[in-house]
């Protein structure tokens, strides 16, 4: 094979469909995988592995929701009932969607968006799967050996004084987890400073790329406060006293703002990878360029600053003053603009497309109407009195379900899609997969949206009993997350019938604009036979260049 | 290029330009971190100094800062060492990196066992929190919280500087072995992280001994 250098412009012909010399072949056996640097190979563990997390925390929450079928409390305790939560929160946050599309869709296509070999650091980069399986390990004995009762927030002073259960073993798995993501924000903010092919200017980055670098500044300025935050709760629950601690004059409520300087932008960390997969796939299947692709871009550094400034409004009713509260307030309004910004300009890029309704496309058009659904039902929650009436109601759960699963987990399933050609060689069946993609929709909408009315109507969370007449709804939700259950398990089923018996895909079965593409499917170990040279902007989906394709495919 | 330079290069890069600013920008990246990781318990200092100001000041002084003063200068010297070497890693001189990395390794070992002294000393004293903690005068529980906050930002920044250590010393191990001669980038980060360990205890030496001083 001789070196050819590409460009977003040039079409790539490669003589084999499925490249047979690919980084899959390179290295057989279970050593090859396990010392592997290739960031495709880390990629595909690090898949496997928030799969297991997944599995385990989808279960926690259908024993949750068939526990709320009947209004007494009468399938588990209420003292499981708040370790079922825990569980589910710590190993869906923690272990699932912080690094679900940065580990998995991040590892495998930004070195190859941006035309590298690999990333800056690979040895660091399968080190931080290491130690995301350590911190995985450590999670799974606190589960084992009787669980965590205090909810994912680890609240002082139940955490560290009255809570009796594993609480030291899994904020420890969380700290070893979190330098996990540090390591891999570190890799991915010097891989697309310093690795670009020549020619890729900033403004000429994907914006899935802009994306994951927004969400990589938040994963190494967030994620050491929390580590901080939870090694002071530990040691303060280990040692009897510490500065969380009211005997000492220390306060608790000081927890909740170091934890929430954490997770509000952990919010960000777990929405900025979606809204980067949409770009991608709402402009790649309406055949033309995103509208207003600067302000995409600078609207996800926008979400990322913000996000930083924005944490009191978890702590509405925590006694912080009111002033603080009312600038909180403002401040969480403000994130609205960028985030509007994005939908808005996805609308524009579909108006007089020539939209393709394939799978991905699917998810992605599913992502818009959620996301929207929870990102205005967040300026309900961001607004003060509102906020006193559903605080730490099912209203609160319903938004950020919408935000976490509507958003990030379709936005994940959608690029699972888009890039599974690239990831295996093979096309998933594109019939189920529409199918897998409208159930999800279905389901989620219907567990999801009756809890919005629960919690209006004053349903508290954390309880495993209520009252007789939120049955109704409850049964409703219930319901939906069987349903939501069907649409993931379809997928998980296709995707591994397609690796033996997918269609080969062929280098670009999407005939997308970007880098990615220009190689073969799966791709060789160092991604591409010569440096690629990028001479124009990302998605040149016009119509001129659209010909040139199919003169190309012809 | 020749076969020995292509060699250090790492296979993800171009060149060793490339290679290098990369390894910087990496470790700066991971200082940042590390300044938000102590930054939460700075915040909590911050926040208690505010509102017991009065008792940190008293507590403060039962600090002996000819410990914490000893202490500051062997760091500050042991940074101007770390610079040294990375200097003679630059130029290409062995003998004298490998020296003066031991040297720089050995000013952090004078350090902790100073530091190790000192709290013994806090110990006898009893001004650890918990473990027969006695305080004359009123606000006990606030000092006892200062001192609670002193071992919690003590003993962080010991741990780093051990870390410090350790890295130093392979460092030395390599060193002797010729192993900087084409890429010094390690010496050079590693460097790096040292002033910054150097740069916490710089904050930490007036917020915690002099507070209390007029």
């Amino acid at each position: 094979m001789n070196a050819t250098p590409n460009a977003t412009t040039t079409i790539v012909r490669h003589s084999g469909a499925y490249a047979l010399d690919n980084y899959l072949t390179s290295g057989q056996g279970v050593k090859s995988w396990l010392l592997t640097t290739d960031h495709k190979r880390i990629g595909i563990l690090y898949l496997w592995t928030i799969l297991v997390f997944f599995l385990i925390a989808a279960v926690a929450a259908a024993l949750m929701r068939i526990e709320l079928l009947t209004p007494a409390g009468d399938l588990v305790t209420s003292e499981t009932y708040n370790k079922l939560f825990t569980i589910h929160g710590v190993l869906m946050v923690w272990f699932f969607l912080i690094p679900s599309i940065p580990t998995v869709l991040g590892n495998f296509v930004i070195p190859m968006m941006i035309g590298a070999r690999d990333v800056a650091f690979p040895r660091l980069n399968l080190f931080s799967w290491y130690l995301f399986v350590a911190a995985g390990a450590l999670a799974l004995w606190s589960l084992i050996h009787g669980g965590v009762d205090t909810g994912w927030t680890f609240y002082t002073p139940y955490s560290t004084t009255y809570a009796n259960s594993h609480v030291i073993s899994m904020a420890a798995g969380i700290f070893v987890a979190g330098f996990s993501s540090i390591i891999t924000g570190i890799n991915f903010i010097v891989t697309i400073h310093k690795m670009r092919a020549p020619g890729l200017r900033w403004f000429r980055l994907p914006l899935f790329i802009w994306a994951l670098y927004a969400t990589s500044l938040i994963l190494v300025l967030a994620t050491p406060v929390l580590a901080i935050t939870l090694a002071l709760m530990s040691v303060e629950r280990l040692w009897g006293v510490g500065i969380f601690d009211p005997k000492l004059g220390g306060d608790p409520i000081l927890f909740q703002h170091l934890f929430w300087f954490y997770s509000h932008p952990a919010v960000y960390i777990m929405i900025l990878p979606g809204m980067g997969v949409i770009s991608e796939l709402i402009t790649c299947f309406s055949r033309k360029r995103v509208f207003g692709y600067a302000w995409v871009g600078c609207s996800s550094m926008a979400i990322a600053v913000l996000g930083f400034v924005v944490w009191g409004h978890h702590m509405f009713v925590s006694s912080q003053s009111i002033y603080a509260g009312m600038i909180f307030s403002l401040l969480s309004f403000l994130v609205a603009v960028p985030s509007g910004i994005k939908v808005f300009n996805w609308t524009a890029t579909l108006y007089k497309g020539s939209i393709t309704f394939q799978t991905p496309m699917l998810y992605a058009l599913g992502f818009i109407g959620l996301f929207t659904i929870g990102g205005l039902t967040g300026l309900c929650v961001a607004t003060l009195a509102v906020d006193v009436h559903v605080h730490d109601t099912y209203f609160v759960i319903a938004h950020f379900h919408y935000i976490m699963v509507g958003g990030m987990v379709m936005a994940f399933m959608g690029g699972l899609h888009y890039w599974w050609p690239k990831i295996t060689g093979r096309l998933y069946p594109e019939f189920w997969g529409k199918l897998a993609a409208m159930i999800t929709f279905i389901g989620f909408n219907l567990t999801f949206f009756p809890q919005f009315l629960l919690g209006y109507l004053g349903m508290p969370r954390r309880y495993h009993a209520y009252p007789p007449e939120f049955q109704m709804l409850n049964v409703l939700s219930s319901a939906g997350a069987s349903i939501l259950g069907v649409g993931y398990m379809l997928p998980l089923i296709y995707f591994l019938w397609s690796l033996k018996r997918g269609r080969v895909a062929g280098p670009n079965p999407w005939r997308a604009t970007g880098l990615e593409w220009q190689t073969g499917s799966p791709p060789p170990v160092h991604n591409f036979e010569g440096t690629p040279i990028v001479t124009a902007s990302p998605y040149m989906y016009d119509a001129e260049a659209d010909r040139e394709l199919h003169m190309a495919n012809a | 290029m020749n076969a020995i330079a292509t060699a250090v290069v790492a296979e993800q890069f171009d060149d060793i330009e490339q290679q290098h600013s990369a390894a910087k920008l990496g470790m700066w990246i991971f200082l940042a971190t590390e300044v938000m990781f102590f930054g939460g318990l700075f915040l909590a200092y911050t926040v208690y100094r505010f509102t017991y100001g009065h008792v940190f000041a008293l507590a403060s002084r039962h600090l002996d800062d000819v410990f914490g003063g000893v202490n500051t200068a062997v760091l500050l010297f042991s940074s101007l060492l770390m610079a040294l070497a990375v200097r003679a890693a630059e130029l290409g001189r062995r003998k004298q990196l490998v020296r003066l990395l031991l040297a720089t390794a050995l000013f952090g070992v004078l350090f902790m066992t100073i530091k190790a002294f000192e709290y013994r000393k806090d110990f006898v004293e009893h001004l650890v929190p918990r473990f027969d903690f006695r305080w004359d005068g009123p606000d006990a529980a606030n000092a006892e919280l200062f001192f609670w906050i002193y071992f919690a930002l003590t003993g962080l920044h010991a741990i780093h500087v051990t870390v410090g250590i350790a890295l130093i010393l392979v460092l030395a191990l390599l060193a002797s072995a010729g192993k900087f001669s084409q890429n010094f980038m390690p010496v050079e980060i590693t460097g790096l992280y040292w002033h910054f360990v150097d740069i916490v205890w710089v904050f930490l030496f007036p917020l915690l001994y002099l507070a209390g001083h007029r």
